[in-house]
């Protein structure tokens, strides 16, 4: 008996407006309102829409058999509440039939997982608190942005109470193991690992509609039939893509949402069955651990960080931009700390990828680079305006250290004092 | 091949564009190339082709004997040559002003009657299509059109010609007609016309009603620069952002000064140089009195050889605002000794540099941004230093060699 496990990414960036060097301190918007809505108005008819519905009828037609998870980034649930709510009804409409997991993630999609631990267990918090007070179901398994996995962000994750955390299936990673078996952490046994079954997830997410594939086309009773020939003790097949791909990379003419319909039948009839990331690492021991001491991610051929952190633009941006972590988190101005979220995609860096800028609105990696420079440079500008460069870090953090301690401290020496005056009590009473 | 310059005595691109092309053809083993130009100095390389000057060929039969030849023209070309050649004088031109040789004297420049020297030139052509051995005639640019041409005519062999400019570049749409009938002459007789880039292809397709099948582009490249390491940037506190060029509508020299004046609102550590001489200077000099930035913004006149490399070097940034720009090969020589440029997006060079910021020219507030962003950034200059260095050192002019061979294979 087989178990798929369905896992789907939703996210969108917040798209940067065109800005100049000389609006820096001048104006402190930034972002391209008309782009944005236009974007996630189309992904709005043409995919969350439409492939929410698909999904409520597979459940249906299937008595609840058909399970998936999704994954959905703190800036597309922000977006979609401001321009889209009827997406976000008809993802409760989803969550209601108890067929459906949310996963968590860093609240901005954002690369904070390997640029700042505390930012990014303060966005995962942010992450799950919002998912809670949509949907009502504080999220179990971690998918992390862009699938980023390594040994030290999996302590954290497990630290944060996860048990379940997808990776992708890497070759240097797994070398000779499938990775159709549950594993966990190389050094805490309580983290669960799903692997993606890469070939599998990309027959869907990209070879679908290609005429020239040897399979092309790709009928649901052929992949049920494949996944049904893969070796007997190889139980789970873990499928994680982006949700676009049906509707968008995948577009509504090559069938894809019927292929998504005759899934289910498929399925029982070779009894072949859907569960949930938290399901699969409740009932199954894991084989054995992966140990990933350098970052992976889900892109490209070797699935690493290149895409984002791969040329001097990008470390640039980066050091830039989390250079003021710290600083930023002890302001409390609400604006600021927005913009800090959504100038943390990590959207912004790929574009500034020379080679493989997927997704791009910029003409040129030099173009997004120049264009998110500005912008980051009112941004630090602002944060300047708070806490002064000028007071060093460590100072600042003496400062503030004592600050935050100040009550501890005073509660300390208060409970000495009233211990020292009981003492004295005692003494006069002796006396 | 009918040039009508050739390094070290240029006017301006085409000789250097003409070195080089015929420099990365004759690396073939099978390529033998005579480069006719109206007037050689003599002290041009001539390792790997033959030069060949049209003022050393008679087109009017005198009598003269061996000794006085090798006396007059010896340092030039061979007497026996001379001779050779006086056989291959067909026509009648006497109507042509000759010296005591039946030469005709070229200017080699661009002097006022320039449509008399082309036609001139033709006469030469028509010399040496009779004399000469060859396979295909090879025109550059549109004063060596007639002549190409003519030679088609009499020898019957194919013509292939070279667009390095078309007249809608250099007039900015005022196209004087005698120029244009010219050049839409010598296309409408080519074989195959090749043009330096895809812009001047569109140029050419549309505005000379060329057949696209004829046209094919050929992106010019740039010579290797052996001492580019010699060029070296003097550490200074102010950052310099430099236009190198002739100071004419063509080139755009007035957004450089609006883009001057848009950066130095927003900073003041960075200077602007404007290279180069036009018939724009003055009021280019008028207008940044006017915006009042004269105190950061300097203009040196015309530079050398050897000076515009060292200016080159110097500076921090390179841009050239050109309106229309069929190649520009000056960025390029800017990116060969490390420094970043920003081109106009209608300039031909912007089609094969990835590592090059590119506007439109009329877009000064993107200009002035990415001056911004590269003068404050080090990481965008460092980056755009090392890999445009390695992206330039990789456009070989054998490459273009070999796409010219092609085509000289397909009409042959």
């Amino acid at each position: 008996m087989k178990e798929i496990c369905f896992y789907f990414q939703v996210h969108q960036p917040l798209r940067l407006r065109r800005y100049r060097f000389f609006e820096i301190g001048q104006d402190h918007y930034y972002y391209d309102d008309f782009q944005t809505e236009d974007r996630l108005k189309t992904l709005v008819e043409q995919v969350y829409l439409p492939a929410n519905r698909t999904i409520a009828e597979m459940i249906r037609s299937s008595n609840g058999k058909f399970r998936c998870a999704f994954s959905i980034s703190g800036i597309a649930l922000e977006q979609l509440e401001q321009h889209a709510p009827e997406v976000i009804d008809s993802f409760k409409e989803l969550s209601k039939t108890g067929c459906i997991e949310f996963l968590a993630e860093p609240y901005a999609h954002s690369l904070s997982s390997i640029f700042d631990t505390s930012e990014f267990i303060r966005q995962v918090k942010l992450h799950a608190d919002k998912i809670e007070s949509l949907f009502g179901k504080r999220p179990t398994a971690f998918f992390n942005a862009e699938l980023i996995y390594s040994d030290e962000i999996g302590e954290l994750v497990s630290k944060m109470g996860y048990k379940t955390m997808m990776i992708d299936e890497v070759k240097h990673v797994l070398g000779w193991k499938s990775p159709n078996y549950v594993y966990m952490h190389s050094h805490i046994p309580k983290l669960r690992l799903l692997v993606r079954n890469h070939k599998f997830s990309d027959d869907i997410a990209f070879r679908f509609s290609k005429m020239n594939w040897k399979d092309y086309p790709l009928t649901a009773e052929k992949f049920i039939d494949w996944i049904e020939k893969i070796p007997a003790d190889e139980k789970i097949i873990n499928l994680g893509m982006g949700y676009e791909v049906f509707g968008l990379t995948q577009s509504v003419q090559t069938g894809i949402f019927e292929f998504l319909k005759a899934l289910p039948y498929h399925a029982m009839e070779h009894h072949v069955n859907f569960v949930l990331p938290s399901e699969l690492s409740k009932k199954n021991e894991p084989i054995g651990s992966l140990s990933v001491s350098y970052p992976v991610s889900w892109v490209g051929n070797d699935k690493d960080l290149i895409p984002w952190t791969g040329n001097d633009l990008q470390q640039e941006a980066l050091s830039k931009l989390y250079a003021v972590g710290e600083r930023v988190r002890l302001c409390s101005d609400k604006s600021l700390l927005h913009d800090w979220l959504m100038l943390q995609s990590s959207d912004h860096f790929r574009y500034m990828s020379l080679k493989d800028p997927y997704g791009t609105n910029y003409e040129s990696a030099y173009d997004a680079f120049m264009n998110y420079m500005n912008v980051l440079a009112d941004f630090l500008e602002r944060v300047d305006a708070q806490y002064p460069t000028t007071i060093e870090n460590e100072e600042l953090n003496e400062l503030l250290k004592t600050i935050n301690q100040q009550e501890i401290e005073i509660e300390k020496l208060e409970n000495e004092v009233k211990k020292l005056k009981e003492k004295k009590v005692k003494i006069a009473i002796k006396k | 091949m009918f040039g009508w310059e050739f390094p070290p005595h240029i006017l301006g691109g085409l000789g250097t564009a003409s070195y080089g092309l015929t420099k990365g053809m004759a690396m073939q083993p099978d390529m033998e190339i005579t480069f006719v130009i109206p007037k050689p100095h003599g002290d041009e390389d001539q390792s790997f082709l033959k030069i060949l000057g049209a003022c050393n060929v008679p087109v009017v039969w005198k009598e003269n004997d061996w000794n006085y030849v090798n006396q007059r023209i010896g340092s030039m070309m061979h007497p026996d040559e001379y001779f050779r050649l006086r056989n291959g004088i067909k026509y009648d031109f006497n109507r042509i002003y000759t010296n005591d040789l039946g030469c005709i004297d070229f200017s080699g420049r661009y002097p006022n009657n320039l449509i008399e020297e082309i036609s001139n030139y033709e006469a030469v052509a028509s010399v040496l299509a009779h004399q000469l051995d060859f396979d295909i005639i090879h025109s550059h640019d549109w004063l060596t059109f007639p002549s190409g041409v003519f030679a088609k005519q009499i020898s019957g062999k194919p013509l292939v010609i070279h667009v390095h400019a078309t007249d809608f570049d250099r007039s900015r749409g005022q196209v004087n007609p005698t120029v244009y009938g010219i050049e839409k002459r010598g296309m409408d007789a080519a074989d195959h016309i090749m043009t330096v880039s895809d812009l001047t292809r569109r140029i050419v397709i549309e505005k000379y009603h060329q057949d696209p099948r004829k046209v094919t582009t050929v992106h010019n490249a740039v010579d290797p620069l052996p001492d580019a390491e010699s060029f070296t940037k003097t550490p200074r506190k102010d950052k310099v952002v430099t236009f190198l060029g002739r100071i004419t509508m063509q080139k755009g020299p007035e957004y450089f000064v609006e883009a001057a004046y848009r950066v130095l609102q927003k900073t003041r550590n960075v200077r602007f140089v404007m290279a180069g001489n036009g018939d724009m200077m003055n009021s280019m000099i008028d207008l940044v009195a006017k915006r009042n930035i004269a105190d950061r913004f300097h203009f040196t006149g015309f530079l050398k050889g050897r000076q515009v490399h060292e200016m080159l070097a110097e500076s921090d940034v390179y841009i050239m605002p050109s309106v229309s720009e069929p190649f520009g090969i000056s960025p390029l020589e800017a990116m060969q000794v490390g420094t970043p440029s920003i081109i106009s997006k209608q300039s031909g060079c912007a089609e094969i540099l990835t590592h090059a910021i590119k506007t439109d020219y009329w877009d000064i507030d993107a200009m002035a941004d990415a001056i911004y962003a590269i003068v404050k950034n080090p990481a965008m200059h460092k980056s755009l230093q090392e890999l445009g260095r390695n992206e330039v050192n990789n456009i070989r002019w054998q490459d273009a060699g070999l796409k010219v061979r092609s085509i000289y294979e397909s009409v042959m």
